[in-house]
C-alpha cells in the first residue's frame, strides 16, 4: 500500500514542515506519492518530484485553489486517498485544518502530532501538553496522521525525477467557506518553526516598545522571534509568534527565553530545543528547570548588556577573519 | 436560531498530571477537573451571540461518563439554556464524538455548532473538522474573531502565517482559539439556577452511533528528561558558555 503525503507550500517551494513529513514518510518503506494543491504551482511540483523516495507527484491545480479552503480540497483528496494505505500531512495549521476531514470521511481515526513511527501501525505522540508520550496502535485500514516537524529532519533532494500527474478536480457539492484575505505578519527573519536560533519574549518585557529590544538581539544572532501567550495577548507581537501547546512547536539549536515564566503550556512548544537559555529575575521560575543556562536578574539591565557584548563579539569575529 | 456547543471535561490546565505506575495512562485520581478552556470560550461566544440577539437558545452537549454532567452544569451556570449528556463508559475519541454530534445536529437542527479547537488532555484538534466534513457544512477553525450578519458569518482564523479571514453561510461549524474572548465567571445565583435547567440523558445507541475508540493506547511514558542545567553568574559567562561549550553562537 502506497503513502500519500499532502504537501504544504508557499507558491515557491515546499515548507520545511513538509520536508520533515517526507522524512517521516520514508520510514514506512512504501512508495511515496506527494499531492500538491494550489494554482500555478507547477514549479513546486517539479521541486517535489526531485526528492529521494518520491515516486509520483499529483498536482491539484485550479484557480479556486490559490488560497485553498479545506472544504474545496476535501472531495478530490478523498477520492485520491482511497487508493492509499497511509495519508500524511504536516502538523501545521494547514494540516490540522484539513486532515481530520479526510479521516472522518474515510471512517478512520486520525493520529495527531506523530513524533515517532514505531512500525506501520504503532506511533508515538505527545499528550497533556507534552507531559506524557503515548504509544498508540491503529488498526484502521488507512492510517491518517499529522507529523510534528520538529521530530524529523528535513528530506534531501535526490537524483531521480518522479512523474507529475493531475487528478480530476471535484469541486465541493455543498456550501463552503470562501477566502477573504490574509494578514501576514511580514518579517525578514527566518521562519519561526525552522530557525536555528529563536529569541522569545514574555510578559516580563512589559510593553511593546520594550519587546522591540528583542529585534536587535534577533538581528545580531540571525534568529527568529517567538513569544509566550501572555506577550501575544498583551499585543506585543502578532498571534503567529506564539510558541506552545496551542501555538507553534519549535526545536531550534538555541532557544533564549526572556521574561517567560515557563508555564507547562509554553514548555510544550520549546522543550525539545537543543540548548535553552533563560533570563528571568525570579530564581524559582519553572523555566530554569528546562534551561541549560540560566541567568537570574533584571532583563532591563541584562538585555542591553547582552546586546552590547554580542556586538563586540561580532566585531572581533570580523577583524579576526 | 439555536447554537449547539460541545464541551469536554478535562484535567484543569494548572495541574501537572502524572503517569500511572503501570504506564497504562494518566493518574487522574483526585485531580482537579474543569471545563476544557477552549470549550469555555466556545460557550462564552455562544452566550454573547445570544445577548446580541443573533440566537435564541444555547444548547450544550457532552459525551462521556456521568461525571461530564458536572461540566454541563458548569456551562449551564455560565448561561447556557439546556444540556444533553450522551452517556458512555467508553474512552471518547474525536471520530466517535463527531458522529454523535452529527446525530444530535440532525435531531436538534441548530444553525451553528461551536467547539473548542482542541482538548488540552489528548491534544487531538480534530472534532470540529470531522463534524464539518460529516455534516457537509462550512468550517471555520481556530477563530479569534467572529461576526454574524443575517445568514453570513465572517471569521478570522489564527493560522501559521498570520490571520486569515473567511466568510461562509450558515449553518456552519466553528472552532475557537484562545483570543476569541475572555470567558465570564459563573455567579452564585446562576450556579443555583443551573440546577433547575433541563438536562437530557441519551446513549450512543439511542443516537445510532458507534463510539468504539479506533486508537488503542499501548503505553504512556514520561518524555526523556533534559540533562540538568546550570545557572551562570554574568552575561560574559553566558556568552562564553554558548560559544565554547554549547557552540551555538
Ligand atoms: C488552554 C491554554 C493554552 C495555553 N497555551 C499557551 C501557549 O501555547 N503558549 C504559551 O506561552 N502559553 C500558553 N498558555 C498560557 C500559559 O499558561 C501562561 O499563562 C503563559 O505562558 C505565561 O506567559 P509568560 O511566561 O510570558 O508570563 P508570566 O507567567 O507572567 O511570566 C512572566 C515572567 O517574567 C519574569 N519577569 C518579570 N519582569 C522581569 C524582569 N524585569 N526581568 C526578568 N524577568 C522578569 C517573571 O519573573 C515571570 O517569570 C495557555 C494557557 C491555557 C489555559
Amino acid at each position: 500500500m502506497a503513502l500519500l503525503l499532502i504537501a504544504e507550500h508557499d507558491q515557491e517551494k515546499l515548507t520545511p514542515s513538509t520536508l520533515a513529513t517526507l522524512t517521516a514518510a520514508k520510514q514506512f518503506s512504501v512508495p511515496i506519492h506527494i499531492v500538491l494543491i494550489g494554482h500555478s504551482c507547477q514549479k513546486v511540483a517539479e521541486e517535489a518530484s526531485r526528492y529521494e523516495g518520491v515516486e509520483k507527484v499529483w498536482i491539484m491545480d485550479h484557480p479556486s485553489l490559490l488560497h485553498p479552503i479545506a472544504e474545496e480540497m476535501t472531495d478530490t483528496l478523498l477520492e485520491l486517498a482511497k487508493g492509499y494505505g497511509f495519508v500524511l500531512a504536516p502538523s501545521s495549521t494547514f494540516g490540522k485544518n484539513l486532515l481530520p476531514r479526510l479521516a472522518a470521511l474515510l471512517d478512520v481515526a486520525q493520529i495527531s502530532d506523530v513524533i515517532q513511527i514505531v512500525d506501520r501501525q504503532t506511533f508515538v505522540r505527545p499528550i497533556y501538553a507534552g507531559n506524557a508520550l503515548a504509544t498508540v496502535l491503529s488498526q484502521d485500514d488507512t492510517k491518517v496522521m499529522t507529523i510534528r516537524s520538529t521530530a524529523f529532519d528535513k528530506a534531501e533532494k535526490g537524483s531521480s525525477k518522479a512523474p507529475i500527474e493531475a487528478p480530476p478536480f471535484k469541486p465541493p457539492s455543498f456550501p463552503h467557506a470562501t477566502f477573504v484575505k490574509i494578514e501576514k505578519s511580514s518579517s525578514k527573519r527566518p521562519e519561526l518553526t525552522s530557525a536555528s536560533i529563536v529569541v522569545s519574549g514574555g510578559r516580563g518585557l512589559q510593553t511593546k516598545e520594550n519587546f522591540e529590544m528583542l529585534e536587535t538581539l534577533a538581528d545580531l544572532l540571525g534568529a527568529a522571534i517567538g513569544a509566550s501567550r501572555a506577550a501575544v495577548d498583551a499585543g506585543f507581537v502578532p498571534n503567529d509568534y506564539q510558541v506552545g501547546q496551542t501555538g507553534k512547536v519549535v526545536a531550534p539549536d538555541l532557544y533564549i527565553a526572556i521574561g517567560i515564566s515557563g508555564a507547562i503550556q509554553h514548555l510544550a512548544g520549546m522543550q525539545e530545543s537543543k540548548v535553552i537559555v533563560a533570563l528571568n529575575k525570579d530564581p524559582e521560575a519553572p523555566i530554569f528547570q528546562v534551561a541549560d543556562y540560566g541567568l537570574v536578574g533584571d532583563l532591563f539591565t541584562i538585555l542591553p548588556e547582552l546586546i552590547e557584548k554580542l556586538k563586540m563579539m561580532k566585531k572581533a569575529d570580523l577583524t579576526q577573519k | 436560531m439555536k447554537i449547539l456547543v460541545a464541551v469536554k471535561r478535562v484535567v484543569d490546565y494548572s495541574v501537572k498530571v502524572r503517569i500511572k505506575s503501570d504506564r497504562t495512562g494518566m493518574d487522574l485520581a483526585g485531580v482537579k477537573m474543569s471545563l476544557n478552556p477552549f470549550d469555555e470560550i466556545a460557550v462564552e461566544e455562544a452566550l454573547r451571540l445570544k445577548e446580541k440577539g443573533v440566537c435564541s437558545e444555547v444548547l450544550v452537549v457532552s459525551i462521556g461518563d456521568t461525571a461530564v454532567q458536572e461540566s454541563l452544569r458548569a456551562a449551564l451556570a455560565l448561561g447556557a439554556d439546556r444540556a444533553i449528556h450522551v452517556k458512555t463508559e467508553l474512552e471518547t475519541q474525536p471520530l466517535g464524538v463527531a458522529k454523535a454530534l452529527k446525530a444530535l445536529v440532525e435531531k436538534e437542527t441548530p444553525q451553528l455548532v461551536v467547539l473548542g479547537k482542541q482538548a488540552i488532555d489528548d491534544d487531538f484538534n480534530q472534532t470540529g473538522q470531522m463534524l464539518s466534513a460529516l455534516l457537509k457544512w462550512p468550517q471555520g477553525t481556530f477563530i479569534s474573531s467572529l461576526t454574524i450578519e443575517g445568514q453570513e458569518i465572517q471569521a478570522v482564523r489564527e493560522v501559521d502565517g498570520g490571520l486569515e479571514t473567511l466568510k461562509m453561510p450558515l449553518p456552519a461549524v466553528l472552532t475557537t482559539d484562545l483570543r476569541l474572548n475572555q470567558p465570564r465567571y459563573a455567579s452564585l445565583p446562576n450556579i443555583m439556577k443551573a440546577r433547575q435547567k433541563p438536562m437530557e440523558i441519551l446513549t450512543a445507541n439511542m443516537l445510532g452511533v458507534d463510539l468504539t475508540p479506533h486508537l488503542q493506547t499501548l503505553k504512556v511514558a514520561e518524555p526523556p528528561p533534559r540533562k540538568p542545567g546550570l545557572k551562570v553568574e554574568s552575561v560574559d559567562a553566558l556568552l562564553d558558555r554558548l560559544r565554547h561549550e554549547a557552540k551555538v553562537i
